[in-house]
């Protein structure tokens, strides 16, 4: 095969980082998946291929308990970024005139820290003897520590919802940017009150980036296990935590990567249709 | 076209920090005319417009549209309508939706609203593209939809901001011819922003000339081309030589004006500008059509002069002669048409160059 100039040296640019990527993700993949078929006797593997391991996945109460709890922690964790990220990215976009640069840099403080320091500063402020603790009886709101307020689904939402806003701002802020500022002008001209020109111009032509961080947000916080395992106590534990046990302690791994396969496959759908509805909505503005 | 006014700008200036973009504008437009804002970049005429549809509050002076006060009054409510540089379709919408896009907020029906729209895209000769989305239409599609738009909502006022600028030259001479019409037919005031004088010249009524923020004149094309106020308005609109003058007398109802290139001529008292002192006056201004190479030792005209051809350019149905005059330093440009069987000199040629006195133009 004879390739033109040009395309041998698109192929020579994008190889190294080609095989890099097979290599650390397409592979990985696939033995996670082979895995999946087979089957664990206590010390060896039996290699024979199996559906056994998804029988016992999708039948299981656990595996559902957890999914679904996963999904709805992951929901609420989205719900709450992209509404609090909304109205950040907004302000970004049509408030502050100058230094944009500057205020961007200042939403990526949260990542000058690591993000394990980041999740034991929220048991801090949520702790028993905590920050918020504290500060509520020191006001004499309450006369003794709250004690609902760790180890429960709600920090972990609480800790989650805060890692990922920077993540959520910055696809809105860039729809937000886009937005050609004499389409809010006509709109105005046109009779449109500032609610309404934002109900009918504003907000439709954010929402690929709304989307955008609606997935960025969703689906890796699925499948997070740090955060539950920290501040989630034993009502907090999700789908990723049941599948590093199996991993460890049970020492059963196709068990445990039928169990990432199945959760893949459900995350994937999802997004999917969160995907494919944006299309619907956003098609138009392209 | 009636005199009624429909819009009052009354003392209007619009700092911007520091900057002054307006300064005391005073302006009357008048109902049903087609009325042209005509200056530079930076000149404040898209300013003036914004402070129209209610996008900018005046630092000072009041905008009164049909007789009521636009102070405080803010774009959504005010009975006028934008068709903005970029054409602002929305881009989420079809063509459809967008010429509707203000008619939702009116007690109307869809029926009424369908009507409504297929009649103004109809108006605008886009019939049938109402499915279409944005993206799907041209430049000069996109022009019509944003008018369709402006028309649909029956304001009393049309504001275009440079319509035409983003068209190409076919395209937008079409739609200067094409939009003239309109709203000759639909008789709604139209007021356009331009900094092009050949399409304020071809589209209004009458025209107001803005330098620095301020109305240098406000008339009518043909006054504007031919009676300049300034020196400034005169080579704004169109091409103006400039030659030395003084007045050397001051006679009841007319005046002597020694003008060293061309001569010594009289002209009507009521020739001069209104508000030049006639002792001011240093310099008078002729266009290039007014002057006339007489090549045929036959031809005659009411005043001449000689002088040498120093260029020319040859521009398919006009020929451009430089052309230095006596006592002149400059020469000036002589334009002339290319009829049937008329040669062009060469450069280096000396000519007999006609005029006439009534195409003189005073200036201080």
């Amino acid at each position: 095969m004879i390739l033109s100039r040009e395309s041998r040296q698109g192929l020579t640019l994008i190889s190294p980082p080609f095989l890099y990527a097979i290599l650390m993700l397409a592979a990985p993949m696939v033995m996670v998946v082979t895995f999946s078929f087979w089957t664990q006797n206590y010390l060896d593997l039996d290699r024979t291929p199996t559906f056994a391991n998804y029988r016992e996945a999708w039948t299981g109460e656990i595996f559902r308990v957890l999914m679904l709890r996963s999904l709805m922690i992951s929901f609420f964790v989205t719900t709450v970024t992209v509404l609090l990220a909304f109205p950040i990215a907004y302000f970004l976009s049509f408030h502050v005139k100058r230094q944009k640069a500057l205020w961007l840099f200042l939403i990526t403080i949260p990542f000058w820290t690591s993000y394990l320091l980041r999740i034991f500063l929220w048991k801090v402020i949520l702790g028993y003897n905590g920050v918020l603790n504290s500060a509520l009886m020191g006001l004499g709101l309450i006369d003794e520590p709250l004690d609902f307020i760790l180890y429960n689904v709600p920090a972990v939402i609480i800790t989650l919802a805060h890692a990922w806003a920077p993540f959520a701002i910055l696809p809105i802020f860039v729809a937000l940017e886009r937005i050609d500022r004499s389409l809010l002008e006509a709109a105005e001209d046109l009779g449109d009150g500032p609610v309404r020109r934002f109900l009918r111009v504003t907000l439709p032509l954010a929402m690929p980036g709304v989307l955008a961080s609606t997935l960025i947000v969703f689906i890796p916080t699925v499948g997070d296990f740090v955060t539950p395992r920290l501040v989630g106590g034993p009502d907090g534990v999700m789908i990723a935590n049941l599948i590093q046990v199996y991993f460890s302690k049970a020492n059963n791994a196709p068990l445990a990567t039928a169990l990432a396969v199945s959760s893949m496959l459900i995350v994937a759908s999802i997004s999917l249709v969160i995907f494919l509805i944006g299309r619907k909505i956003g098609g138009r503005t392209q | 076209m009636t005199q009624n006014a429909i819009i009052e700008i009354e003392g209007v200036s619009k700092a911007f920090g520091a900057v002054t973009a307006l300064n005391g504008v005073d302006a009357t437009i008048r109902e049903g005319e087609f009325f042209s804002l005509l200056g530079p970049s930076g000149c404040g005429k898209t300013t003036l417009l914004r402070l129209i549809a209610g996008f900018d509050e005046p630092t000072d002076g009041t905008v009164v549209i049909a007789g009521q006060s636009m102070a405080g009054i803010p774009a959504n409510k005010r009975p006028t309508n934008m068709v903005f540089q970029s054409y602002a379709i929305f881009p989420h919408l079809s063509v459809a939706d967008n010429v509707g896009y203000g008619l939702k907020r009116k007690q109307m029906s869809r029926e009424e609203i369908n009507r409504a729209v297929t009649d103004a895209l109809a108006m605008v000769d886009l019939a049938g593209y109402g499915n279409r989305a944005a993206h799907e239409l041209s430049g000069g599609q996109r022009q019509r939809v944003a008018l369709a738009r402006a028309l649909v909502m029956k304001p009393k006022v049309v504001l275009l901001d440079e319509p035409l600028s983003a068209l190409d030259k076919k395209l937008r001479e079409q739609m200067q011819v094409e939009l003239r019409q309109l709203q000759q037919q639909i008789g709604i005031t139209f007021i356009l922003v331009t900094h092009d004088q050949e399409e304020a010249l071809i589209m209004s009524d009458r025209i107001a000339v803005l330098f620095e923020g301020e109305i240098a004149q406000l008339d009518t094309p043909e006054v504007l081309y031919r009676r300049p106020v300034s020196k400034r308005v005169a080579s704004f609109i169109g091409v103006m030589n400039f030659l030395p003058a003084t007045i050397t007398a001051k006679a009841k109802g007319a005046l002597a004006v020694d003008i060293p290139s061309l001569g010594k001529v009289s002209l009507a008292a009521g020739h001069a500008p209104e508000g030049l002192d006639p002792a001011s006056v240093s310099t008078i201004g002729v266009r290039p059509e007014m002057l006339t190479i007489l090549f045929d030792d036959a031809e005659k005209a009411e005043c001449e002069t000689t002088g040498e051809v120093t260029a020319t350019s040859y521009c398919g149905d006009m020929t451009y002669y430089s052309v230095l005059l006596p006592k002149a330093d400059e020469a000036v440009t002589i334009s002339m048409r290319n009829t049937a069987g008329r040669s062009i000199v060469p450069a280096g040629t000396k000519v007999r160059v006609g005029w006439g006195v009534e195409s003189v133009v005073l200036f201080d």
